[in-house]
């Protein structure tokens, strides 16, 4: 295989690994917060049902969670599935999982909160939801910032597990050249592309976390 | 008119009666200090006046209207509506402050008179009235940790007062703050009383307290134990009371 059609192959597979970050991130972040919200609620059902998921995603191999997911609706329903669904049913197995992960973050960063911050806004005329949006939501975030990026860290590495149902990523992609040709070299490129992908990542939560430094805790 | 009134108010922690019945009222323009042994109850009563403890017992009032009374052994509470327009009667400052962090000074003293209906500009301008006279102004676009502990008390009356409440709890303000920096605050406080501010003090501060207070309460064990002008408390013979102040002006 010419080296262009290997780097070719290989930058078809880096899109896609940077995908699955991108939208793992975008569904997780947010998702997170009602699952945290819930995990803590007074209301039983609620926070057992949460408590349940959430051990359960962070309980069990994220592989297996990805090969359940991608052969349920057959397994499951009978329903035959378009090759397109793999990389649907990556970002849902990714995604749920991550979340699970940031609702914990976030119940830490939430339960940081002093007593005092509830209490001043109280005193001061807010609304539980206005005390929450305005006050503990910002001061949560700085605080799980750290949390926060070591787990996006984790994610840029964890993106290869969708190789489990052949997700035409970056590593499965890889794997397959290093078969065929017979070499290590496609493997160590694609150590080479998740190393910087991680540095450029921690970077910009490195920026974020500067952006915050304008207040202390 | 009494612009609050505590009738027998009780409360339990754990079982365990920490506030024994305390009846107090406060006329408008009243400054009330409340002193005790460490322990004694002060801060829960104080939290339960400000409704962020509920009372096991007893009724409470502001400007006449009913915040809880008891009935049939339980206390209960008006409604949520009637609750927050009490709520803007009274304002609390806290021991260690409670600024909001994540905002400046300004939006500190502004954000809470947007929630209350104020539209931005008079919130800027009350905001602004209010850091110029606590001698702030300087300081607005600045975030409380840049500021000491004295400023942030400062802050934190700031805020409060641009309330506009008819009230004010004070608990223990000068606590956190290093020795040399009470200064500036307890003369913030003395303003507010030349002013006839409504207040109800607990402090440790008592030459602070003689020299402010129209009335004082002295408090022990969950009840109140004397109270009095600051000359009948200062010149009574209560052994309890006198120790306690003896050891306070000892150290
Ligand atoms: N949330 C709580 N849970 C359990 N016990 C409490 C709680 N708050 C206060 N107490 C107890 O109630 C008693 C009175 O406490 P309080 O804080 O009102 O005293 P205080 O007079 O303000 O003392 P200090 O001068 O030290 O501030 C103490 O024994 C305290 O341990
Ligand atoms: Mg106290």
């Amino acid at each position: 295989m010419p080296l262009n059609v290997v780097l070719e192959k290989l930058m078809g597979g880096m899109g896609v690994t940077v995908s699955i970050f991108l939208l793992t991130l975008l569904f997780s972040i947010p998702l997170g917060l009602p699952l945290s919200l819930a995990r803590m609620s007074k209301n039983k059902v609620l926070s057992v049902i949460s408590g349940i998921y959430i051990s359960v995603m962070r309980g069990t191999p994220l592989m297996l969670q990805i090969i359940v997911i991608y052969f349920l609706p057959f397994y499951g329903f009978g329903i035959n599935v378009t090759s397109g669904y793999r990389f649907v049913a990556v970002i849902i197995a990714f995604s749920l999982n991550y979340a699970a992960y940031f609702a914990e973050i976030y119940r830490s960063g939430i339960q940081s909160i002093p007593k005092g911050q509830y209490e001043a806004a109280q005193i001061l005329g807010y609304s539980r939801v206005q005390t929450f949006i305005r006050i503990v939501m910002p001061q949560m975030f700085k605080r799980v910032l750290p949390a926060m990026t070591n787990e996006i860290i984790t994610l840029v590495k964890d993106t290869s597990l969708s190789f489990a149902i052949a997700t035409a990523e970056m590593f499965t992609m890889a794997k397959q050249i290093a078969a065929k040709e017979a070499s290590l070299a496609p493997l160590m490129a694609a150590g080479v592309f998740y190393y910087v992908f991680n540095l450029l990542v921690a970077h910009v939560c490195k920026r974020v976390e500067k952006h915050y430094d304008y207040y202390r805790i | 008119m009494e612009l609050v009134k505590i009738e027998n108010c009780r409360k339990n922690f754990d079982g365990e009666e920490i506030l024994k019945g305390i009846s107090l009222s406060v006329k408008e323009g009243e400054v009330v200090s409340v002193i005790g042994p460490s322990g004694s109850g002060k801060s829960t009563l104080l939290r339960c006046a400000c409704m962020l403890e509920t009372m096991d017992g007893g009724s409470l009032y502001y400007a006449g209207k009913q915040a809880a009374h008891e009935e049939n052994g339980r206390v209960s509470y008006a409604s949520g509506a009637e609750l927050k327009e009490i709520r803007k009667t009274f304002g609390l400052v806290f021991q260690n402050f409670n600024l909001f962090p994540h905002y400046s000074v300004l939006k500190n003293v502004t954000e809470p008179q947007i929630i209350a209906g104020r539209s931005k500009e008079e919130a800027d301008k009350k905001a602004k009235e209010c850091l110029e006279k606590l001698g702030l102004i300087d300081k607005i676009s600045g975030y409380p940790c840049q500021l000491s502990g004295g400023q942030q008390q400062r802050v934190s009356i700031a805020r409060a007062l641009a309330l506009e409440p008819k009230v004010l709890f004070f608990d223990e303000p000068t606590s956190a703050l290093d020795p040399e920096l009470t200064g500036e605050v307890l003369k913030v406080i003395r303003d507010l009383a030349a002013l006839h501010m409504t207040m109800i003090i607990v402090t440790h501060e008592m030459n602070f307290a003689k020299e402010v207070s129209d009335r004082m309460i002295f408090m022990e064990k969950g009840v109140i134990r004397a109270e009095g002008s600051p000359e009948e408390l200062f010149g009574s013979d209560d052994e309890r009371l006198r120790s306690f102040m003896g050891k306070l002006n000892g150290n």
